[in-house]
């Protein structure tokens, strides 16, 4: 379905990848935020706080990140597209309940905007170093979605995104800007609610009494209900069977987790989202995601001027990760190189796809700037064959 | 409830609570001779008593033995995680002000780990009732020390007897802004189903606490005998002193129970005041939040 266009203001803007953000979510027809201020992802909720009373939204800043990312989700059973926002430390608060979303199948959204860590780490400084947080932080098997923005238009164009993924698949998205993507003014175009294309919520339509709330088809997402419709439905963050009630056991257990893992893992290729340029015949291939993206592209260009095949793969979705692709380009391609601003995550990812079968070199950098493009530039001469 | 089950014609099902319980889920979890059951069925009956449109109730707990509560009740029903209850209820209710929402949970869980939450949603008055289960301990992990533990009580991590100050936890709810705050114990039937009552019906954040017997981890342990002793205790030391000032109603080690009703006044709720202030800020252009 297409957007509402209240509270959509379309046009052509100059603002930074966290307002971007927050109209991203008015768009996607997000009406409540609940979150607690940190650096560099406050913009976010100061611009919902703004926006929010005048178009009909709710913005709660709670006593927590704790509070926040399960206020959300009361919020969404109550009826709302939800999403809670923040960085590193608050997102380390947040794993508790990114976990709750995930086994309660709570569609919502998690905006970390990422900064140099561990701990309070460099609060005003960007790191990359939560992207395994991202798919792991949570104890226990989960499938999670996590989308890279590296732009303030991208941060609008994937926080709408990430919107439409959790109410596709009933799970917690999360969008994982860097400090630089959240502080970074551009031109951001903002099209009008006609050009919009939202995933509404997947509404249970048959008879109320054959309604099972945890019961899936083919996809693995079992419909919803809205609270307050005489459903008594349970939701618990226990192992539950179909009905919603917990049910202690081996067998139940591998029944939910595994679907809660599948709907992710079986969907990948309908959820993955890359962009690639110049990787067909490419000798050397470089991922990267986020700000990292655009750093690398002098250090690319600069080998493919010297006439060096070198392809670029941006990852949109970190996760679920472009295992396929990787492993097809991983036949021709000699070498990949991986630049992040943290010390090895995505790039394990590259080496367990390509499984040994070619070099893959990581570029490292601990967060709190961004990489020097020569430092790419030199991994990749690196990599040169021979 | 005497009286109306006199009148009960006898083709009527025997237990009058179990349209509001999740019959399909019995037999519950909880040991011979808790409280938490009793309060239950204090709650069932303060629902009919109230009125209130069952559709649009909704019940939300934390984790702990009366973090089960949601699980057992026919109303939409949410159990959370550890502390984090009122937090989800916020949201809820917040989303959809339609609907009345309830936490039902224990000491540990709301006092503890949830004490932040606790006191933020009683300082903005979020309308919201909050029944406490208070049994002195954490009774599913084994009875440990908990926030309320009476000073010289043991617990399984307090073996040498509980030496830390514990919350007096209508004194926490009335100076955090509670606009309704009731005490009583699973002794106490008619008087707590008739708080649930008014709590429910009351707007912005209610409180009941109701002190529970744990004979299997709280009396067994400081040999207190059984959930009946219990009883009995709760019946010869409690000392029903309505709107006694909340200061005076801590708790010590089988000493005098203070119960009553000690605190039934009016405020504006979360979203009225948030409604008024827009209205004035903004004039015509602000549309009174509804969900």
């Amino acid at each position: 379905m297409k957007a509402d266009p209240k509270g959509i203001k379309a046009g052509a803007y100059f603002i930074d990848g966290d307002h971007a953000c927050a109209e991203g979510a008015i768009a996607a027809g997000c009406r409540f935020v609940a979150g607690y201020p940190i650096t560099p992802s406050t913009e976010v909720v100061e611009r919902i706080a703004e926006r929010f009373p005048l178009i009909g939204g709710m913005f709660i800043q709670m006593e927590d990140e704790i509070a926040s990312s399960i206020a959300i989700q009361g919020a969404v059973w109550g009826g709302k597209k939800a999403m809670t926002v923040t960085s590193g430390p608050g997102f380390s608060l947040m794993m508790e309940h990114i976990g709750l979303a995930a086994m309660t199948e709570t569609p919502c959204v998690f905006i970390n905007v990422q900064r140099g860590g561990p701990s309070t780490g460099l609060p005003t400084l960007p790191g990359q170093a939560d992207m395994m947080q991202a798919r792991w932080g949570s104890h226990g098997d989960y499938g999670i979605i996590a989308l890279c923005p590296n732009s303030p238009q991208e941060s609008f164009d994937l926080t709408i995104k990430a919107f439409n993924l959790a109410e596709q698949y009933r799970v917690p998205v999360l969008v994982m800007l860097d400090e630089c993507v959240g502080h970074m003014t551009e031109r951001v175009v903002i099209p009008p609610a006609d050009q919009i294309e939202i995933t509404p919520r997947r509404y249970w339509d048959g008879p109320k009494e054959s309604y099972l709330p945890f019961k899936a088809g083919a996809d693995r997402v079992p419909p919803l209900i809205k609270v307050g419709d005489g459903y008594n439905v349970h939701v618990t963050g226990l192992t539950h069977d179909e009905r919603g009630y917990p049910v202690m056991s081996a067998a139940a257990q591998e029944k939910l987790v595994r679907r809660l893992v599948d709907k992710i893992r079986l969907n990948a290729e309908k959820i993955v989202e890359v962009k690639e340029e110049q990787t067909a015949g490419a000798d050397i291939v470089v991922v990267s995601f986020g700000i990292t993206s655009r750093v690398a592209i002098p250090a690319i260009e600069q080998a493919r001027r010297e006439g060096f095949k070198v392809g670029h793969l941006r990852l949109i979705t970190a996760w679920p990760f472009p295992s396929r692709r990787i492993r097809e380009l991983s036949a021709h391609v000699s070498c990949f190189v991986v630049p992040e601003l943290n010390y090895g995550q995505m790039v394990r990812e590259v080496e367990r796809c390509v499984a040994g079968r070619t070099r893959v070199e990581r570029v490292s950098h601990g967060g709190g700037g961004v990489h020097d493009p020569k430092d790419i530039y030199a991994k990749i001469m690196t990599c040169r064959k021979g | 409830m005497t009286e109306e089950t006199m009148e009960i014609d006898v083709s009527m099902p025997t237990n009058t609570v179990e349209e509001f319980l999740r019959m399909d889920r019995m037999p519950h979890i909880w040991c011979p001779g808790c409280g938490i059951g009793s309060t239950v069925n204090c709650f069932a009956h303060a629902l009919e008593a109230s009125g209130l449109d069952l559709k649009k109730v909704a019940i939300v707990s934390g984790i702990g033995c009366t973090g089960r509560v949601a699980g057992y009740i026919k109303l939409d029903s949410f159990h959370t995680t550890h502390g984090r209850a009122i937090p989800f209820a916020t949201g809820l209710k917040l989303a959809n002000p339609e609907l009345k929402v309830v936490v039902y949970s224990g000491d540990g869980d709301l006092t503890a780990i949830g004490g932040n939450h606790f006191i933020h949603a009683a300082r903005r008055n979020v309308d919201m009732t909050v029944v406490l289960i208070n049994n002195y301990i954490y009774g599913m992990t084994g009875g440990q020390v908990a926030p309320t533990t009476p000073i010289g009580a043991t617990a399984s991590t307090a073996p040498h007897g509980n030496f830390e100050e514990p919350f007096n936890l209508p004194y926490l709810a009335e100076s955090c802004g509670a606009v309704y705050v009731a005490r009583w114990t699973a002794f106490h039937v008619r008087h707590a189903t008739k708080s649930i009552k008014e709590a429910l019906l009351k707007k912005g954040f209610s409180f009941v606490e109701i002190l529970a017997p744990c004979p299997t981890l709280y009396s067994r342990r400081n040999k207190l005998g059984d959930g009946l002793d219990q009883m009995k205790f709760y019946r010869e030391s409690s000392e029903i002193r309505n709107d006694a000032d909340t200061k005076t109603v801590g708790l010590s080690f089988q000493g005098k129970i203070i119960v009553g009703k000690f605190i039934d006044k009016d405020k504006p709720t979360y979203l009225d005041i948030m409604n008024d202030f827009f209205a004035q800020k903004f004039g015509e252009k602000y549309t009174p939040y509804k969900g």
